[in-house]
């Protein structure tokens, strides 16, 4: 991890109607950092990675991806700006009508314009060993378990090398076993691979565990910023209530 | 003031603006032939079955309708005339849209339904891909050329099923009968149909698309966007084919 911001937002507000989802969010994405977004659900954190990646407009506020500014953007230039973040869904979002094989040929073939055979079957090939599933190419998305498709799901968002990646409640639904799989592939995509990851979770203890940064949003405010040891300090009611609910389990 | 015809008037300039959507996505790269010819394949192959049974059975119907009124004037010879020119003009693009919005609109609807409640419109989104282009404009490209290819063949059929009703049952004199069909039955009866069913194809596949990519959550989401898109559309249709009707009526027949 480095000191240097790959992502900063300053002062973003979305609504829908007259419910607000994000109030005034200002936070700084270290590069090659793990960094986690919690909260309780409907505090707007999906929304949050959607507006950063521009697949919402935000109401107001900024979003600079290095020196770029993407508020400032233009939709075509959001678009194909937008080829530098990988974006891992909560179920997968895989596509049903095509095999895992051709789930993640898809980028290289639509966004890429990719048309070697041999180099799209080598890539989807080695992906897949990356994750540890070898040979699926041929499966169906419903033909894997809930904790497989998530893992293809990430390699979908890794095969057109991101320079981040973004994780939508990666764990929600899993067995605390699977649940330890796809956090340990995380960590490995951001150690191994050097991608920014940043992860929605409700696994708090996780967060802690294994994220350098974390930002806890309530109601759609940033109400604690900081690594995992600042925020276990902070005097903030909602957030000591957070932790100390969500780690009583682990104490007992 | 008035929130629901708000509402109502916002998703109508919705559809308006996915409308445009289309045509800047219908001429912009990439051309996705394969995928077009895909869901022709998809579309037309599959409810061949379907629009010969409905259409064969509407000539008969209409048939034996004209011929218990026609020989009350002893001019039953003219059913087949009544008959052809009926289904070229009105029957068999309504009847043949009506089927296609039961079988394709409504699984048009709940497959991009489905897939927008199960994130893939935003994986697709993710991507960058154009959800318009890749989805929805493959599917209107196909009904537009679908529609057309399958009215003809209602047409036929319908001809067919009347002639077996008036000739076979009825004995009406099968030389006379088919004589007085191509005196009356002419070639811009047939250009009419299919132009009808050219736009309801349009009218079809965006209106179901439209109903599909706005599906709420969850299971119930995806089964009212279906019901939606069937509904819409089909009343679309009907309204549409009394315009054209009023047109081609002043423009091709004046």
């Amino acid at each position: 991890m480095t000191d240097i911001p790959v992502i900063r937002t300053k002062n973003l507000s979305k609504a829908f109607g007259d419910h607000y989802v994000l109030r005034d969010v200002s936070v700084s994405i270290p590069e090659r950092s793990l960094f986690a977004v919690i909260g309780q659900s409907g505090t707007g954190k999906s929304v949050f990675i959607k507006t950063i990646i521009g697949m919402l407009v935000p109401d107001s506020g900024r979003v600079w991806f290095r020196d770029t500014e993407l508020t400032a953007l233009g939709r075509r230039e959001m678009t194909s700006f937008r080829n530098r973040f990988g974006y891992s869904f909560q179920n997968a979002a895989l596509f049903d009508s095509m095999s895992i094989g051709e789930n993640l040929a898809f980028p290289l073939t639509e966004v890429l314009g990719m048309k070697n055979r041999n180099e799209i079957k080598k890539r989807v090939t080695e992906l897949l060993e990356w994750i540890e599933l070898p040979g699926i190419e041929l499966k169906r998305p419903d033909e894997l378990s809930g904790g497989m498709r998530k893992r293809v799901g990430v390699a979908r968002a890794l095969i057109l090398r991101p320079e981040v990646l973004f994780f939508d409640e990666p764990t929600t639904g899993l067995d605390p076993v699977l649940s330890e799989t796809i956090n340990s592939l995380v960590v490995r995509v951001n150690r191994e691979l050097g991608i920014t990851c940043v992860m929605i979770t409700h696994d708090i203890p996780a967060a802690f565990r294994i994220a350098d940064r974390i930002a806890f949003l309530d109601q759609g405010y940033v109400i604690a910023d900081g690594t995992p040891e600042e925020l276990a300090r902070s005097d903030h009611p909602m957030v000591r209530d957070f932790i100390r609910i969500s780690f009583s389990g682990l104490e007992t | 003031m008035f929130p629901r015809t708000g509402r109502k008037l916002e998703t109508i300039g919705r559809y308006f603006f996915f409308l445009g959507e289309i045509l800047r996505g219908s001429i912009r790269r990439p051309f996705r032939f394969a995928q077009y010819a895909a869901e022709m394949e998809h579309l037309g192959v599959d409810s061949v079955l379907i629009i010969l049974l409905s259409g064969g059975s509407i000539g008969a119907i209409f048939a034996l309708q004209m011929i218990a009124m026609l020989q009350m004037f002893q001019a039953e010879i003219g059913t087949g005339a009544a008959v052809a020119v009926a289904l070229a003009r009105e029957m068999a693009p309504v009847i043949t849209t009506l089927m296609l919005i039961a079988k394709n609109g409504s699984a048009m609807a709940a497959e991009l339904g489905t897939m927008r409640v199960t994130e893939q419109i935003d994986a697709l989104e993710s991507m960058s891909i154009n959800v318009v282009q890749y989805l929805v404009l493959p599917k209107v490209i196909a009904s537009m050329f679908v529609f057309p290819v399958l009215t003809l063949l209602a047409n036929v059929v319908g001809v067919l099923g009347a002639y077996l009703i008036s000739v076979v049952l009825y004995t009406i004199d099968s030389g006379s009968y088919t004589d007085y069909m191509f005196t009356f039955l002419s070639p811009r009866d047939i250009v009419t149909g299919l132009v009808k069913a050219v736009i309801m194809g349009f009218i079809t596949s965006t209106v179901c698309c439209f109903h599909g990519l706005n599906a709420g959550q969850g299971a119930k989401g995806v089964g009212d966007s279906a019901t939606k898109a069937v509904v819409s559309s089909s009343v679309a249709i009907l309204v549409a084919d009394y315009i054209l009707a009023t047109l081609m009526l002043k423009v091709i027949y004046a």
